[in-house]
């Protein structure tokens, strides 16, 4: 028998048609955990790297990782794993909703395609029973209108479904996969199933998991569950409201937005307001965005309250979770709440990604006003702020005219339009739209993060780690007092040495030496999340949570029946992530990839950021050039991919 | 029949406040399996969550007693702008749809108040709900004595309405004969 995983894969290839249940190799649990880890491994088997996201033989894998659908809260995200379209290295976007859960009650914990059918067809897994079922009758529908109409003619309400909007089946390299309150967003997932011709996947699932050691694995559960009630009543001091609790980041239930309307970009993350939440806006956005919401909603098995079911006027119900509900209106300099929430269902329904789709739709703008764009491509636009936006939105997912270039993304748009549009990008790393921040000191941890990370979104690597130096000591000893989830006690005096200015501040401290430690700690993390299925906002990605290094390896341990300590926890997600890099490196990915846009921080220290990388490379393993090394792979019981690193004249014999 | 003080186990369900994460049906399926949370399956549950999401209907229904036949209840019930039908408040496990059955035997559940030895402070599926949708509460009353019924029972008796008495007992001698 298995534990937590159901041990099996469901294989699919789309061009003959051929569906196969195929138990899946108990060793590559032992090696790789489940989730991420595992994709990457059948990645690495399977897919060569010269392969691009829109050859049949790119994977798409939608996975269940190990620990969701066990009693654990909160573990409950699914793992989309392909190359992206937009990068052309190995992306993997993740959602929260229901779907993964559903599908090891179904029995498998990965559907796995390849090739392309050869028209639009939606999947419906039920149990053992698995169909290819014709969707032409869904071309073109919303992803929220697709769920419905699949639910309905399945005549099963409690399918989960996860859908292409209008993005993906154009393979808008923004598109996402949305599934309820939750999309799968980054780097192109949703264009990639829709290339693969698939618009959706349904499943309902009514087996069985097992769990090893059930009653132990109930008294962990039992501890974190009280951790999350006591952070629940203790929102951590002296930090903006939504880094002092635990989930999500909870902008459903905040409704005070200075922080992220002042300090974020507005346009194509051009201009920072301040002072823009005046009386005024604190009087309308909060209450705007209380009528919106009809209910806030979680995932499954998350006592937390991220999502929302919104209601707003005559606009269609949808659900919303996170920054979507600012992004529009930020970067259309749009001052009313109402166009964010009317303009993000729409963008819902197409299956657009609400951090990358209001930058390039700015961008858009931007190219226009300075002469880039001319008024021929923008013939037909409205002159209004809100109009043009909805009109660039509808050529973005449709592929028309300079909805064309902007299909791709900020970075392949403006290397198209030539030297004076790509002058005017400046919020990409590794081709893919980041965060609308620029700020003022370069800050060498949050350096590292953007830099280095096979992730390449900044929001899903920092964590547990507080992203500024706190005022005074009092706050920082407070802070450290109660601080179970460390790694290590030495990093308590790293904070408390650490000052806003002066000394002992950014950039130069922490050291490139703590700052390696601090953000090995981080990605381990967060790469543990990943195998697991742990949402990040209960793990990775906030202050003082109820999952960390010391409570991981007991869940996994009474989970599996297998004994595994934090080393070998940490052992298996280092391999993981090495393999994966070592994935990237033969794609070409190195050294001269690793940097954030050049007006990211005002102030840059070049020196000091060649020795970050040179630092962190060589404390993760890496040579110079960011390629783990021979050793590295040996320790990591990786000396096959050592071997074709060398073949490859990637890694050269004698060097490090 | 006698009368005789028991202890009457009620969960009120605040419906509204529910977000929907089924942690309830999750750990009720655990805490019943056997060796107890050796396996979750949530469609085993005694406690299911009714949901339309996009008409805002999330609706915690508790398994009760088992139906042999089907109801003749079709009626619609708007409550604060939402349809719900009567069968989405029935507790019944019956012929009619899959609900509070096992879903490989078919065999009807009950919630049983995870009555437990030494007792639960509280059924399962109110420990696990962080939203206070589920409100448990214990009185005292007095009642006719009535003869317990236990889950086998309740088992055999839905396969005794399902497949007839003499079927059943033949199939059980023959099972029987067999050893």
């Amino acid at each position: 028998m298995r534990y937590a995983e159901t041990g099996y894969y469901l294989e699919i290839d789309l061009a003959t048609g051929n569906i196969e249940k195929v138990e899946s190799d108990p060793r590559l649990t032992e090696l790789h955990l489940g989730g991420l880890g595992t994709n990457v491994k059948l990645f690495w088997d399977r897919v060569p790297p010269e392969t691009k996201a829109f050859d049949p033989e790119n994977l798409f894998i939608i996975s269940s990782p190990l620990l969701v659908g066990t009693p654990a809260m909160s573990f409950n995200r699914t793992c989309v794993t392909t190359i992206s379209p937009q990068t052309d290295l190995l992306a993997y976007p993740m959602m929260g909703g229901f779907w993964a859960a559903e599908l090891k009650y179904a029995g498998y914990d990965k559907v796995i395609f390849r090739n392309k059918s050869p028209k639009l067809v939606y999947i419906w897994i039920n149990n053992d029973k698995v169909e290819i079922r014709d969707a032409s009758h869904l071309k073109g529908k919303g992803a929220v209108e697709t769920r419905e109409i699949i639910k309905q003619e399945l005549n099963e309400p409690n399918a989960c479904v996860a859908a292409i909007g209008l993005a993906g089946e154009n393979r808008v390299f923004l598109a996402s996969i949305e599934q309820g309150r939750s999309s799968a967003s980054r780097l192109g997932g949703g264009a990639v199933m829709g290339d693969k011709n698939i618009k959706a996947i349904a499943v309902r699932g009514t087996k069985d998991l097992n769990l090893a050691r059930g009653a132990e694995f109930i008294e962990h559960v039992n501890r974190a569950q009280d951790y999350i009630k006591y952070r629940n009543a203790n929102p951590i001091p002296g930090v903006m409201t939504i880094l002092a609790g635990i989930g999500s980041p909870q902008e459903m239930v905040h409704t005070d937005e200075k922080w992220h309307t002042e300090n974020f970009m507005w346009g194509n993350s051009r201009t920072r307001r301040r002072g823009f939440w005046d009386e005024k806006i604190d009087d309308e956005w909060p209450r705007i965005q209380l009528e919106a919401i009809k209910r806030l909603i979680s995932c499954y098995n998350c006592p937390q309250h991220c999502g929302a079911l919104l209601s707003f006027r005559d606009v269609p119900r949808y659900k919303m979770k996170c920054f979507t509900k600012l992004t529009y209106c930020m970067a259309a300099y749009v001052d009313d709440l109402e166009f964010g929430f009317r303009i993000a269902q729409r963008a819902t329904e197409y299956g657009v990604d609400g951090f990358g789709t209001p930058q390039i739709l700015a961008f858009a703008v931007e190219l226009y006003e300075a002469g880039i764009l001319t008024d021929k491509d923008f013939e037909g636009c409205p002159k209004d702020k809100e109009g043009r936006f909805y009109w660039l939105l509808d050529r973005m997912v449709r592929r028309e005219g300079i909805g064309d270039l902007m299909a791709d993304g900020l970075y392949w748009m403006a290397k198209r339009l030539g030297p004076e549009a790509e002058a005017l990008e400046h919020n990409t790393i590794k081709k893919h739209e980041q965060l609308p921040l620029k700020l003022g000191t370069l800050d060498p941890i949050y350096f590292l993060m953007y830099s280095t990370n096979e992730k390449i979104s900044i929001t899903q690597i920092e964590g547990n780690w507080p992203q500024g130096a706190f005022p005074t000591m009092e706050m920082r000893e407070e802070f450290v007092r109660d601080w179970p989830q460390l790694p290590d006690d030495h990093f308590k005096q790293y904070l408390l040495d650490w000052n806003p200015r002066g000394d002992n501040s950014i950039p130069f401290f922490p050291t490139p030496y703590m700052c390696s430690e601090i953000v090995d700690w981080m990605e381990m993390l967060h790469n543990i999340d990943d195998a697991l299925g742990l949402c990040c906002g209960m793990g990775s990605f906030c202050l003082k949570p109820p999952y960390h290094i010391h409570n991981y390896p007991l869940l996994v341990s009474a989970a599996l029946g297998m004994d595994i300590d934090e080393a070998g926890l940490k052992k298996i997600v280092n391999r993981s992530r090495n393999l994966h890099r070592a994935y990237n490196n033969m794609k070409g990915m190195s050294r001269k990839d690793e940097k954030p846009p050049a007006d990211h921080w005002k102030r840059r220290f070049p020196e000091l950021e060649e020795e970050l990388l040179s630092t962190y490379y060589k404390y993760k393993g890496w040579n110079n050039d960011g390629i783990p090394t021979k050793e590295r792979l040996h320790e990591l019981d990786l000396d096959y991919v050592a071997e074709e690193l060398t073949k490859r004249g990637i890694l050269k014999d004698g060097e490090d | 029949m006698a009368k005789i003080k028991k202890k009457i186990k009620t969960i009120t369900v605040d419906a509204d406040k529910c977000n929907g994460c089924r942690s309830c049906e999750l750990i009720c399926s655990a805490f019943h399996a056997t060796p107890k949370y050796s396996a979750i399956n949530p469609a085993r549950a005694r406690i299911q969550v009714i949901r339309y999401p996009m008409k805002d209907i999330w609706l915690p229904i508790f398994a009760g007693e088992y139906a042999p036949a089907e109801c003749m209840g079709r009626e619609k019930y708007l409550i604060d702008e939402k349809q719900y039908d009567e069968c989405d408040f029935c507790r019944a496990a019956c012929p009619a749809r899959d609900r509070f059955k096992e879903p490989d035997s078919g065999l009807p559940l009950r919630c049983d108040m995870c009555e437990d030895e030494p007792p639960q402070e509280k059924p399962l599926c109110v420990q696990w709900c962080f939203s206070d949708v589920l409100i448990y509460e214990e009185r005292e009353e007095e009642v006719e004595e009535a003869e317990e019924v236990d889950e086998a029972e309740i088992g055999l008796k839905s396969l005794v309405d399902k497949h007839g008495l003499n079927k059943l007992a033949e199939t059980f001698a023959r099972m029987t004969q067999k050893g």
